[in-house]
């Protein structure tokens, strides 16, 4: 049995469109880096979880990396797929079974929005014909009852979005490197009213990998690891909203952010308070809004105040999103969680260069939320 | 021509070969009374097996709205040319039911108001038209 685990190496893939370098190159980029940022070899790694969903078997880059013999376990989890190989490899190290291990996430996807077919959800053909199957459509009523319901306007929507484009500019793996003007977001078509073109993420590509050690022998590695304190996963419970639903309850209840977010921050023994620095699901501006208050970093109707003041900019009192989010680094679902953890141990490290947060922040919080009803959620700490 | 009623799916209504007003055909539990669209056989709330099909109000309440602007990617199969439409969630009382709207002007549309269900063409299948179920606001005649 171990007590921690650690995050001693780190390493990426550039997201966004790379023409002509396949998805699994990119997690292999992504792996060779966080070796070399670890100080060791593939052959050092006596486990790895990996995942991608739409861009081949995690489990083949053995043959980039090197033919060990050790077990590589493919994640198949969609949205959650980064975060459940992070759960698992969290596990086999604190059971004490190992000592170091990798977790990696890619993925390549077309342009345009997802397209999933109904039956893979359990739902009638009918659902996609008469174009109903189609995420934006979920996230743009969540917020429109969610904006009318705590008084919040177009113009935090726009915020946010200005935000992420603003600190994609300032990190040079982002996808969307330009900032926008809250004029410009506002003014572009029209996907779902009320959200436009800018206000949301595109599918894309990258990848991300991490190596993590048994939390007695970091120090072997690195000078820095980077705590994971805890990882949770939770799916929907009964009378939550969700995307890809055809029907839903009048009222309410209680949904896998806020289960996963909670159960986080009982098992690290913080709360949401203590948190210098987090990373958010913001597959579009009107969730990042709802999720800071759905993971309890602050409460309902309390962000239009705290956007529009800059106090979830890297300077501000709640940092959110610090490297641009999905929204400037595309959705490679793959590889998405695993962005923001990656994200979290620069900051943490104080290698953030322009967009880092200040005062040497010492915890950090990631949460990831998609369909069917799925969210998994970290904390970390120096 | 052909006469025959086509239904995007059957098991969507009550009555599918009924020219006239529809009814949603929903599953209602009978242990502890959770209500779903369309039918399913399981209870999500208990895990109940014994749901029963019923007829849903035809009448509710606006609880969420949204546009479609851009054609979906397929499955999707829309009348073309194509053009934006509304799609919303339905307070029926015991169950909200997601709906296109006869409605694509989002400033025609605001939570709460009153809602009727109506037959609308889906798409158009050779010469012929598959409907669907939406919902439009009270106040417009169909
Ligand atoms: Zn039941």
């Amino acid at each position: 049995m171990s007590t921690d685990v650690a995050i001693v190496g780190i390493g990426i893939h550039p997201f966004g469109r790379t023409e002509g370098v396949s998805g699994r190159a990119q997690g292999a980029h992504a792996a060779r880096q966080a070796l070399g940022d670890a100080g060791v070899q593939w052959s050092d790694i006596q486990f790895t979880y990996g995942g991608s969903h739409s861009a081949g078997d995690a489990d083949s880059l053995v043959s980039d990396l090197g033919l060990t013999g050790a077990p590589f376990i493919n994640v198949h989890n969609g949205c959650g797929t980064g975060g459940s190989a992070l759960i698992s490899a969290r596990s086999a190290l604190l059971s004490g079974q190992y000592d170091l291990g990798m977790v990696v996430g890619f993925d390549k996807h077309p342009r345009g929005a997802f397209a999933t077919k109904p039956s893979s959800l359990g739902i009638g053909d009918w659902y996609g014909e008469t174009g109903m199957m189609v995420t934006t459509q979920f996230f743009a009523q969540k917020i429109g009852r969610y904006m009318e319901q705590y008084g919040i306007g177009e113009e935090t929507l726009a915020a946010v979005a200005e935000k992420s484009f603003s600190l994609g500019a300032a990190n040079p793996n982002a996808w969307r490197r330009s900032p926008k003007t809250r004029q410009e977001i506002l003014d572009a078509p029209m996907v779902n009213h009320p959200l436009t073109q800018y206000m949301f993420c595109s599918p894309g590509e990258g990848g991300v990998a991490l190596v993590l050690a048994r939390g007695e022998v970091a120090h072997r590695y690195t000078a820095n690891p980077i705590y994971l304190r805890s990882a949770e996963f939770r799916s929907r419970r009964f009378g939550s909203f969700e995307v890809f639903s055809p029907w839903t309850t009048p009222e309410i209840l209680s949904g896998p952010t806020g289960d996963a977010s909670a159960a986080a921050f009982t098992s690290a023994g913080i709360g949401p308070e203590d948190i210098d620095v987090a990373q958010i699901q913001d597959t579009e501006s009107g969730a990042e809004i709802m999720h800071m208050a759905e993971t309890g970093l602050c409460a309902h109707g309390e962000q239009e105040k705290l956007i529009l003041t800059g106090e979830t900019r890297p300077d501000g009192s709640l940092p959110v999103n610090t490297d641009g989010g999905v929204i400037a680094n595309g959705e490679p679902i793959g590889a998405t969680g695993l962005r923001q953890v990656f994200e979290s141990v620069l900051q943490l490290r104080g290698d953030a260069g322009d967009r880092q947060v200040p005062g040497n922040p010492k915890t950090g919080f990631t949460h990831v939320y998609g369909a069917p009803g799925i969210s998994a959620c970290t904390v970390l700490s120096r | 021509m052909s006469t025959t009623i086509r239904w995007v799916d059957p098991a969507l209504v009550i009555d599918p070969a009924a020219g006239g007003p529809v009814e949603l055909a929903g599953a209602r539990c009978p242990v502890c009374a959770t209500t779903a669209f369309p039918f399913q056989g399981g209870c999500p709330r208990c895990g109940g097996e014994a749901m029963e099909r019923v007829a849903l109000p035809t009448t509710g309440s606006l609880w969420s709205y949204t546009v479609q602007n851009f054609e979906p990617k397929p499955p999707y199969r829309g009348v073309e040319p194509f053009e934006p439409y509304g799609v919303g969630y339905v307070d029926l009382g015991d169950v909200c039911v997601e709906s296109r709207l006869t409605v694509n002007d989002p400033a025609a549309l605001s939570l709460g108001m009153a809602m009727r269900l109506v037959t609308i063409t889906a798409f158009v299948d050779g010469d012929e038209p598959v409907l669907t179920f939406a919902f439009a606001p009270q106040e417009v005649a169909a």
